[in-house]
């Protein structure tokens, strides 16, 4: 790997950082959001919507800009991808529109047949936006058949198939996981404790799925390994990542929550790391024919987009981490419902 | 089915619904920060009552805003993949842009705005809420620069050849500031501060009208109307200005604004009429001689480039263009009108006895809404058949590699899902309106 780092390559790195702060933030309201009904009564729903109410928007801007760098960085990725995998992505667009409304109008009406409904619609379009969101990413690992002009003419069925839904359902597990532990830090009495216990399951589902899916990408998805085999030292990431799953349930049962969810964010962050290095330099891997493949030279903007961008980034990027971890500090501690929750 | 006409129904269809909600929340956002600065100097907990009604009712605005908008960020990949190649260089930047200023601004601050009342103090809250208006009036610029270069590209060059041709930036702020950004901005802007002053003056004029929550609604309309005046004044001048730059920048969508179709002859003004593109007149029209000529160069005998001056291929549909340009223009003069009648009377303080008067305030909320439709329609449809003018056409952008089949089914399913989120959006902010600015106690006495 050529470490003489250029603009492409920190235009790689920095779509990488928007999408992995997605996986990280949202990933844990998605993940509230498929343990949604797995809560009895309305106040423990209540609770667990409002552990996430003043945030899950905020989160999800992270997908928003990240797809907005995805278009000036490299234009010809975000027309490729997105034309390409068009149903997947529409079904993906209908997830995060029931997930959006479904938070705001759950509990605006007392009926019981109307708070079913929007529970049932945010817990299913949340599990289908994890499930999207990895299948996408299975099948930029596994490869996708492009023609010399970078377009994508297979059909959504052919973005089905083993590989990638098991990368899909492996996301599924991982928000999962990183969601109860997300909700362990935020409920007390016995919804923590019970929270507690679906923690330990949601662990254990993430770890069998996560071994799976990187046996099958040793042996199905070399090229996946490549950049790896040729710089060893870069295994630490993947060391990293066990380490920090490991010591989820240490955190937990010595009820250290907060450093718990920390060790829960730097697993997804290696995660997507590992991701990241497995296709460094392509953006979109075509497979049979490799030499079609979008890759951060032959699909980016030009320099003077790159340039007028970091420093769009470089001014931007700070405030925003200055006053997201603001708000998150001002919103931390256990959910209280109060006259103005949701 | 035709992919390329299906492309473009759902994109109109989709940012035709995406626009109810923005000027809305960037409209109500200057109220909601001139409503708790109100109760900030005047400790009235009236105010304080009000700011969190309008603020609730942000908040629903704003998740379908959210929700509707998630969808255009990709609908340019999706359904665009040839112009998104083509204008990546130059417009991805200023999505980006969006993004990292306005959009986590707007939702990060917004979660004070709504959920942070015990929790900051009221200055901090108030920063909040200024925050929260800023960055919705961010999203506007950045989007507004974007689509005002594809209205008039300036600060790119075009690159490459055959099917891989691409603009690529020279001058970012010639980008930024090309020739219709400005006008359009503010535009646009007063067009959303009109859409939510109508809006809280809708409501209080129902509430006057039922003999209900009278102090609230009398406290409502002295901050909503001069809003309403202010901002509908003006857009007859950024209107006047919008018109101006068109005349310079597109000389055939202001043809087509006003049915104009001799190459180059004086232009007369409509104030409403119907186009006959075979015969290539108006018809049934009443005419200002000479009068478009004179708004233009301030001459009434100037000729003006007219629709024959342009292949019939490089027109755009000219009567729809001219009825959705002059109904926005109709509109707003009404609106004018009405706000000036209206504010006369508040200052006789005889308002709230007009109750015929408060029954147009009250259906009066339509009007700003159309108006903005209607204005985008003219502006994006009298850009045709251009999708970038004079670079790249609408035909040539689409998506070639997503079938009819595919297309057909979002379509259908965006018309069905936007149909149950707009009854669903009118459902309960008419509950919220009818429960009124009390805040709700009783909401947790259910069980799932
Ligand atoms: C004049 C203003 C304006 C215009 C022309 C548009 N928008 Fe918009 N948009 C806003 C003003 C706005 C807003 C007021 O800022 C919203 C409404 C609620 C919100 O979250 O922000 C918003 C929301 C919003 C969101 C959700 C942001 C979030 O999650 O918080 C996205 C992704 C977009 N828009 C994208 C677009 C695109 C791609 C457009 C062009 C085709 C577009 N909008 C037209
Ligand atoms: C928000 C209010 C807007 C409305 C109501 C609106 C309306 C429309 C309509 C009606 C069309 C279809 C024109 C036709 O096919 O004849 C269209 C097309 C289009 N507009 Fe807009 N527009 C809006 C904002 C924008 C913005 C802000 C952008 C760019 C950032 C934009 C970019 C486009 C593009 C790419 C097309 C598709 C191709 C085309 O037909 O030109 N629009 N819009
Ligand atoms: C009072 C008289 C008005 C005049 C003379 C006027 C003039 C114009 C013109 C010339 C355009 C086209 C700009 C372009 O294509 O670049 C336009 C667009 C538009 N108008 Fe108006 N307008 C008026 C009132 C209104 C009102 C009352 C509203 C809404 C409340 C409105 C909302 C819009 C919008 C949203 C656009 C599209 C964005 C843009 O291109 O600026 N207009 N208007």
């Amino acid at each position: 790997m050529n470490l003489a780092f250029d603009l492409n390559t920190i235009w790689f790195f920095l779509v990488g950082v928007l999408f992995a702060g997605y996986a990280m933030l949202d990933g844990f309201d998605l993940g509230v959001g498929a343990l949604h009904l797995f809560t009895r009564g309305d106040e423990n729903r209540r609770i667990l919507l409002n552990a996430i109410a003043p945030i899950w928007d905020g989160n999800e801007v992270w997908l928003v800009t990240g797809g907005g760098a995805l278009f000036a960085a490299f234009p010809e990725v975000y027309a490729t991808a997105f034309s390409g995998f068009y149903v997947a992505f529409m079904l993906l667009l209908f997830g995060l529109i029931f997930r959006a409304v479904a938070i705001e109008f759950r509990s605006k009406q007392p009926m019981a047949w109307w708070r079913r409904f929007w529970d049932i619609s945010f817990s299913l379009s949340s599990i289908l936006s994890s499930l999207l969101i990895g299948v996408a990413l299975g099948n930029m690992a596994w490869g996708v058949p492009l023609d010399a002009q970078g377009n994508f003419n297979g059909s959504f069925w052919s973005l089905i198939h083993p590989y990638s839904v098991l990368v899909g359902l492996c996301t599924v597990a991982l928000f999962t996981m990183h969601g109860s532990i997300y909700l362990v830090l935020k409920t007390e009495g016995a919804l923590q404790q019970q929270v507690r216990e679906w923690s330990r399951s949601t662990i254990i589902s993430f770890v069998l799925f996560y071994i799976t899916v990187t046996m099958f990408t040793l042996l199905y998805v070399p090229h996946m390994t490549d950049t790896i085999r040729a710089n060893p030292w870069l295994f630490l990431v993947a060391l990293v990542n066990m380490l920090a799953i490991a010591n989820i349930p240490r955190e937990i049962f010595h009820g250290r929550e907060m450093r718990a969810f920390l060790s829960s964010c730097a697993a997804v962050i290696a995660l997507l790391l590992l991701f990241g290095i497995g296709t460094y330099p392509n953006l979109v891997y075509s497979n049979p024919q490799p030499a079609n493949s979008l890759t951060i030279y032959n699909a980016a903007s030009s320099r003077k987009t790159l340039q007028i961008m970091l420093i769009i980034a470089l001014c931007g990027v700070p405030m925003v981490l200055a006053y997201t971890g603001s708000i998150y500090w001002i919103f931390r501690g256990k959910v209280k419902l109060d006259a103005h929750s949701y | 089915m035709d992919v390329f006409l299906l492309s473009r129904l759902q994109f109109a269809f989709t940012i035709a619904f995406h626009y109810i909600f923005p000027p809305l929340s960037i409209g109500l956002g200057v109220l909601l920060v001139i409503m708790e600065a109100r109760w900030l100097k005047t400790r009235d907990p009236l105010y304080l009552e009000m700011t969190k009604f309008w603020a609730r009712i942000f908040g629903l605005i704003f998740a379908l805003g959210v929700a509707s908008g998630i969808v255009m960020e990709f609908q340019f990949g999706t359904n665009w993949s040839i112009y998104s190649r083509y204008v990546g260089d130059v417009f991805g930047s200023a999505l980006a842009a969006e993004g990292i200023f306005a959009f986590f601004l707007e939702s990060g601050f917004l979660a004070i705005l709504l959920f942070g009342w015990n929790r900051v103090k009221p200055v901090t809250h108030f920063l909040a809420t200024c925050m929260v208006a800023l960055g919705a009036h961010f999203s506007a610029v950045w989007i507004i620069v974007a689509n005002s270069w594809q209205q008039t590209p300036a600060g790119h060059h075009i690159v490459g050849f055959g099917t891989g041709l691409r603009a690529e930036i020279v001058d970012f702020w010639q980008v930024v500031f090309n020739p219709s950004s400005l006008h359009r901005l503010s535009h646009t802007l007063a067009g959303a501060w009109q859409a939510g002053a109508f809006l809280a003056l809708s409501v209080a004029a129902y509430y006057l009208l039922r003999n209900k929550h009278i102090a609230f609604s009398k406290a409502t309309l002295r901050i909503a109307l001069p809003v309403a005046m202010i901002a509908s004044l003006l857009q007859l001048l950024t209107g006047h200005a919008s018109a101006s730059g068109v005349a310079r920048n597109q000389p055939a969508k202001l043809a087509a604004f006003e049915g104009h179709y001799p190459a180059s002859a004086p232009a007369d003004m409509y104030l409403f009429g119907w186009v006959n593109q075979e015969k290539e007149r108006v018809q049934l029209g009443l005419r200002i001689p000479g009068m478009l000529s004179w708004m233009v160069h301030g001459d009434s005998k100037a000729p003006l480039t007219g629709l024959q001056a342009f292949p019939p291929d490089d027109r755009p549909p000219v009567n729809l263009v001219f009825q959705t340009y002059h109904l926005m223009v109709l509109l707003g003069m009404g609106l004018i009108g009405l706000s000036l009648l209206a504010l006369l009377l508040q200052f006789r303080n005889r308002l709230s006895e007009q109750r015929w008067l408060l029954w147009i305030f009250v259906f009066a909320v339509l009007g700003p809404q159309a108006a903005n439709q209607l204005g985008w329609a003219s502006a994006e449809v009298g850009r045709q058949p251009w999708i970038v003018q004079n670079l790249l056409r609408t035909r040539d952008a689409f998506s070639p590699n997503v079938s009819g089949g595919e297309l057909l089914f979002s379509l259908v399913m965006f018309f069905i899902v936007y149909a149950l989120l707009l009854a669903l959006f009118i459902y309960l902010l008419n509950d919220k309106i009818q429960h009124g600015p009390e805040e709700r106690t009783s909401m947790e006495g259910h069980r799932a």
